[in-house]
């Protein structure tokens, strides 16, 4: 487990203990945050997009290129903080983490 | 005394009710029947990686056991529901006691069309849709067994990619005259064909089948010309029928689906539907459908608590879909005709390319292959209908964002 500290749609924000060795994406549907998820983590509709903590951002890792290339036509894309959950894998090396769920399109 | 809602199937629109209801504060006691033995689960991996034995079962469910249990929603599997009667409010079940409900979802979704031809019946002979399925298959499909699939659909052709990749000798036996005809133009039927081919598989077109052959196991598939295929096991996929027989039974009016409005309301004002069961207006497209699909499933769900909780949202989006074959990622948005004209943009040969549809200069759908950046532009262009320029369309170069 490790934390993990959650910005929802709404503005809330929330610290959960979230499980490590599986994808950010299932760690936030585990916790039931509102997030769609629809492919269910094949890198294929962008519903699972978050904001990561721009202090965060290097430790997460780099964006491949259909990730680049399917996140980069939201309008609601950040170039630097933008990613999709379920590229990433929430490790005990991120634990406090913050992300904030990105609006829905 | 709060209220108590009862869904009837434990698919992809169920999980999501059930999620919409409880993250919206929904207090009412939530019966969930679902006649698998298993919590509700993402299915379009079943004919990917469970089949090529990748992930793990557990990894399947869209929630653990534990969140029923916290969110206190009675979840009873390996149970039918076998009658509604909704004059009552009540549901008859396989197992023990009926429930009474306030608000009735019915999530049934759809099962496999079967052959019935002679020797249909054979042990060997699969079909997939549920992890039963799945497993079933597993056990049969190692390298050298002889694999016949029937029906060059995503399913059939899903299950070729794996059975290709676990070293099988795959045929495949189409009836029509190129493959997956019915979501697809030539150009990428013919794309697809050649990438299963260059895979090894035996792809047979415009060829049709007339029963199996075998003692108690199937041995061979008989052609409609009389000749032969061998074949140690069978996949049959050639469609899904959607379960509306409980609806029927019911009273419910239906037509091709279980007719709900946009959102996700029968004609029954405590009774509503969702997912593959049902047909449905498209305000966006200007039609009625019925969709087999997990975007439907899950904004139908959504759509079908937002009205119990009576913050009503109107369902309309473009249909999107995805496949995932060998190294290809194929996405589809909208709905293409036959007659629609394809403007291609790319190179096939490329392995990136898209295909987009145009009726009456229209666009109306796409398919995106390994080209994810023409995804979700494409989506927006389809919702606003809009009439694009056929030689800038055709320019990979150009973004369709900027069309």
């Amino acid at each position: 487990m490790a934390k993990l500290i959650v910005t929802t749609r709404d503005g809330d924000t929330q610290e959960i203990d979230g499980e490590t060795g599986i994808s950010l994406m299932e760690v936030l549907r585990d916790n039931d945050f509102d997030l769609a998820a629809i492919c269910g983590g094949m890198c294929s509709c962008a519903t699972c997009h978050v904001y990561i903590d721009h202090a965060w951002v290097e430790k997460t890792g780099k964006r491949e290129d259909d990730e680049q290339d399917l996140l980069q036509e939201l309008d609601s894309f950040q170039a630097a903080t933008s990613r999709l959950s379920c590229q990433i894998e929430f490790t005990d090396e991120l634990d406090g983490l913050e992300v904030t769920i990105a609006p829905d399109e | 005394m709060a209220e108590t809602i009862v869904i009837i199937g434990a698919g992809q629109a169920a999980a999501q009710a059930v999620q919409t209801l409880r993250s919206k504060g929904s207090d009412a006691a939530i019966i969930l029947i679902g006649d698998e033995a298993y919590l509700p689960y993402d299915r379009p991996p079943l004919s990917k990686a469970l089949l090529a034995g990748e992930i793990e079962i557990e990894k399947l469910f869209f929630k653990k056991a534990s969140y029923y249990e916290e969110k206190g929603v009675d979840v009873r599997l390996g149970v039918r529901a076998e009658a509604i009667d909704r004059a009552a409010k009540k549901v008859t079940l396989s197992d023990g006691e009926p429930v009474t409900y306030d608000h009735l979802i019915i999530a049934t979704g759809s099962r496999v069309r079967r052959l019935s031809l002679p020797g249909s019946d054979l042990a060997g002979i699969h079909y997939l849709r549920d992890i039963a399925d799945v497993l079933a298959i597993r056990d049969e499909l190692k390298a050298g067994t002889q694999l016949a699939i029937v029906g060059a659909g995503y399913i059939g052709l899903e299950v070729a990619a794996v059975a290709r990749k676990l070293g099988a000798i795959v045929t495949v036996i189409e009836a029509m005259d190129r493959v997956m005809n019915r979501v697809a133009a030539e150009p990428i039927s013919h794309f697809y064909q050649d990438v299963h081919r260059e895979a090894g598989v035996d792809i047979r077109l415009g060829t049709g089948i007339s029963g199996f052959e075998g003692d108690e196991r199937v041995k061979a598939v008989r052609l409609a010309d009389g000749s032969h295929i061998a074949a140690d096991m069978v996949v049959v996929g050639i469609g899904i029928l959607p379960n509306v027989e409980l609806a029927l039974d019911a009273g419910l009016e239906i037509a091709n689906g279980i007719v709900v409005d946009e959102f996700a309301r029968t004609s029954d004002p405590y009774v509503y539907a969702a997912g593959d069961c049902t047909n449905h207006p498209n305000a966006i497209l200007g039609e009625r459908l019925r969709l087999e699909s997990v975007q439907n499933a899950v904004s139908q769900g959504k759509a079908a608590a937002l009205s119990i909780l009576g913050q009503p949202e109107v369902y309309a989006e473009v249909p999107w879909f995805w496949s995932d074959q060998y190294d290809l990622k194929l996405q589809i948005a909208g709905l293409s005709q036959p007659t629609d004209e394809v403007v291609l943009r790319g190179d096939p040969q490329s392995r990136k390319f898209s295909a987009a549809y145009l009726r009456d200069g229209v666009f109306v759908a796409i398919n995106v292959i390994n080209n994810m950046k023409d995804f979700l532009p494409a989506k927006k262009l389809i919702a606003e209908r809009r009439v694009v320029d056929r030689s800038k369309l055709s320019d990979p170069e150009i973004s369709l964002k900027d069309l």
